[in-house]
C-alpha cells in the first residue's frame, strides 16, 4: 500500500520532469580523476542505467547524487535543488540501494525499515506502516522479527532494496544492485525492479551486466575512465555504431580468410582473438552462407544479435568485465 | 536547527533499539561490578588503610565517589571506541545512514547521546550500589546523576575523538591502557596524589579529565557543592572541544 503510494507524482514532480540535472560535473582525488566532466539528465519515470567497467566512475557519480561526495567540479541540480546546499532535503527525497549491503546487523528485518523510515522523518506509527508494507514487497513477512545477520544473501539484497523505498522516493539510486548475486537471485530482484518500473518510479542504476541493462533500461549512459562515452537507448546504441548481426567462429588451422573477407566496408567490424573471430555484419543468414562456403566449420559458427558488450568493446576498446 | 535535533534524536533511537533487546546480557556484570570493587578495594583492603585513622578511618566512603566517575567514564569510552568503530567499519551503518536525511554531524552527536546515556545507566547502576555501603539517601543522588552524565559528555567526546582519527581497532588497547588504565589509577580515587608524587606529576594528573570527574562527584556527594562549577565546567568545555573535533573528523572521513 505504501509502496503504491510513489506512483503518485507530487505536484512539484510534474511541473520539474527533469529529476537530475548534472553539467559537466567531475570528481578529482589528487591527482586522480574519478568522473572527468559528466554531462547528463534523469527524467521522471524513466529508468536510466550507467553502464561501465570498474573504476569507470559510476558508484563515484551515484555518490554525488545523494549528497556523501562533494563534486570538485561543474553542477548539480536534483529537484531543482542546488547539491549540496540543501542536502537534508535532496536526501529526503531519494531512496539509496548501495553496492554492499550495509543493513544494521544489529536491528532486526523490521527495524531496519523502521529506523530507516524514522531517519527520514516518517512518525512510529507511520514507519511501522511502512515497515509492514514493504516486508510485504520484499517477500520477508516471515522474517520479520529475524535479525538480518541470519538472512541469506538473496534477502538480504531484497531487503536493502525495500529499505530504499521506505521514504517513497521520487528518484532510487541503485548501485549494481545484482552484482555477485547468483542467476536466480538476480531474477527475483528484477522482477521487484520490474515492479517499480511499472508503478512509475524513477531509477537510476549502475551496473556492468548487459542483459540486466538491456531488460530494465529505458535508457543508457556508458561511461568508460571518468567520461559518457555513449548515451542512448540500448537498441538504439546498438543500432548507431554497429551493424545488426555478428557471425562468431572458432577458427581451424589458423585461416581467417572468410571471415575477413565479410568486413568490406569497415576494418573494425572484423575482430580475432586467438582462435575466436567475430565479424560484424548487416544480413546474418548471408554472412553465414558466405564464410561457410570459404570453408568456414559449420558447427564452429553461428549467428547472434550484437549487444551492448559488443557496443562496449567498440567504444572503449577493452571489455567491461577485466 | 530542529532537523538536525530531531536526527540526533533518531540515531539515539537506533541504538536505545539495540539496548531495549539486550539490556540484560550487560545488567548483570554491570552490578557486580561495583559490588566486587566496594568488597575489595573498600571493605576488604580498607580495613587495613583505615587503621591508625587514615582517610578519617573510612576508606570505603573515601574511594565511593572516585568508583562511580570511573564506571561513567567506561560506561562512555566503550561505547564510542570499540562499538562505534565496528559502526563505522564494519558494519557501514553510518553510510547507510547518511544517505539519508540524517547528516554525519548528527550521527556523531547522536552517538555522544547515546554514550551519555550508558554512562549514566552504568555510572547510575553503580551508585545505587553504593545505597548498601553506606551512601546516604537523599537529594545529592540527584547532583550524583548530572554529575555522571557530565563525565559521561566529556569521555564520548574524546573517545569519538580517538575513534576519527584511529585506523585499526588494535590502537584502542593504546587508548584503554596507556590513557585510561593510569587516569583511573592517578585521579585521586584511591589516593591524594599530591601526596605520594613530585608536583609536577600531580600537576599533570589534576588536568586530566578523570581527575576532575574525581573532584566534581566527590564535591557533589561529600563536600557540599564545593568546587563543583569549576569541575563542571572544565568538563564541559572538554567535551565541547573534543566533540567538535570529532564531527570535523567524521565529516572528512565520511564525505569524501
Amino acid at each position: 500500500m505504501g509502496v503504491s503510494a510513489m506512483t503518485t507524482p507530487t505536484p512539484e514532480a510534474i511541473s520539474t520532469p527533469t529529476v537530475v540535472r548534472a553539467t559537466n560535473l567531475s570528481k578529482r582525488y589528487g591527482s586522480f580523476t574519478a568522473v572527468d566532466g559528466v554531462t547528463f539528465e534523469v527524467h521522471q519515470g524513466e529508468v536510466l542505467g550507467l553502464l561501465g567497467p570498474n573504476g569507470a566512475g559510476k558508484s563515484t557519480t551515484m555518490r554525488m547524487l545523494y549528497q556523501v561526495t562533494p563534486p570538485s567540479g561543474g553542477e548539480l541540480e536534483l529537484f531543482g535543488m542546488r547539491s549540496g546546499l540543501d542536502a537534508r532535503r535532496i536526501k529526503g527525497r531519494l531512496g539509496v540501494v548501495p553496492q554492499i549491503d550495509n543493513l544494521d546487523e544489529e536491528l532486526s528485518v523490521r527495524d531496519n525499515l523502521r529506523i530507516t523510515a524514522r531517519y527520514h522523518g516518517l512518525t512510529p506509527a507511520e514507519s511501522r506502516r511502512k515497515a509492514e508494507a514493504l516486508l510485504a514487497f520484499a517477500e520477508l513477512e516471515a522474517k520479520a522479527t529475524v535479525e538480518v545477520r541470519a538472512l541469506s544473501g538473496g534477502m538480504k539484497r531484497r531487503l536493502t532494496l525495500a529499505r530504499g523505498l521506505v521514504a517513497d522516493p521520487d528518484l532510487v539510486i541503485l548501485d549494481e544492485p545484482t552484482t555477485g548475486l547468483d542467476p536466480q537471485v538476480r531474477l527475483t530482484l528484477w522482477d521487484k525492479m520490474d515492479d517499480l518500473k511499472r508503478r512509475g518510479a524513477t531509477l537510476l542504476m549502475s551496473t556492468h551486466y548487459m542483459d540486466e541493462a538491456e531488460r530494465l533500461c529505458d535508457r543508457l549512459l556508458i561511461m568508460d575512465g571518468g567520461r559518457i562515452v555513449a548515451e542512448g537507448t540500448p537498441r538504439g546504441l546498438i543500432h548507431a555504431s554497429l551493424p545488426p548481426f555478428v557471425v562468431e567462429g572458432r577458427l581451424i588451422g589458423g585461416d581467417d580468410t572468410p571471415f575477413r573477407a565479410l568486413a568490406v566496408e569497415d576494418a573494425r567490424d572484423f575482430v580475432r582473438s586467438g582462435d575466436r573471430v567475430s565479424v560484424f555484419v548487416r544480413d546474418g543468414a548471408d554472412a553465414l552462407a558466405r564464410v561457410l562456403e570459404g570453408g568456414a566449420d559449420a558447427d564452429r559458427t553461428f549467428v547472434r544479435p550484437s549487444n551492448l558488450e559488443d557496443l562496449f568493446l567498440r567504444l572503449t576498446g577493452h571489455g567491461l568485465r577485466e | 536547527m530542529t532537523g538536525h535535533l530531531a536526527s540526533i534524536g533518531r540515531v539515539w533511537l537506533r541504538n536505545a533499539w539495540v539496548y531495549r533487546d539486550r539490556w540484560y546480557y550487560g545488567l548483570l556484570p554491570n552490578f557486580f561490578e561495583p559490588v566486587f570493587y566496594l568488597l575489595g578495594m573498600g571493605v576488604g583492603l580498607g580495613f587495613y588503610v583505615s587503621t591508625g585513622g587514615a582517610f578519617d578511618g573510612d576508606y570505603l566512603g573515601f574511594i565511593i565517589p572516585g568508583l562511580i566517575a570511573a564506571a561513567a567514564m567506561n560506561g562512555a569510552s566503550f561505547e564510542t571506541t570499540y562499538n562505534v568503530f565496528v559502526k563505522l567499519h564494519f558494519g557501514k551503518i553510518y553510510d547507510a545512514t547518511i544517505a539519508t536525511p540524517v547528516g554525519i554531524e548528527d550521527v556523531t552527536l547522536g552517538e555522544a547521546a547515546w554514550a551519555i546515556t550508558r554512562a549514566v545507566i552504568y555510572g547510575g547502576v553503580f551508585l545505587l550500589v553504593t545505597l548498601a555501603f553506606g551512601t546516604a539517601f537523599d537529594a545529592r543522588l540527584l547532583g550524583a546523576l548530572v554529575a555522571i552524565a557530565l563525565v559521561g559528555f566529556a569521555f564520548s567526546a574524546l573517545g569519538l575523538a580517538f575513534t576519527s582519527v584511529v585506523p585499526t581497532i588494535d590502537l584502542f588497547s593504546y587508548y584503554f591502557t596507556l590513557f585510561l588504565t593510569p587516569s583511573f589509577l592517578f585521579s585521586d580515587i584511591f589516593f591524594p596524589v599530591a601526596e605520594r608524587f613530585p608536583p609536577i606529576l600531580a600537576t599533570v594528573a589534576e588536568f586530566t579529565p578523570l581527575y576532575r570527574s574525581v573532584q566534581l562527584m566527590r564535591g557533589v556527594m561529600q563536600n557540599g557543592g564545593e568546587g563543583v562549577l569549576l569541575d563542571a565546567g572544565y568538563l564541559l568545555a572538554f567535551g565541547i572541544a573534543f566533540l567538535a573535533f570529532a564531527v570535523w573528523r567524521m565529516r572528512k572521513r565520511m564525505i569524501q
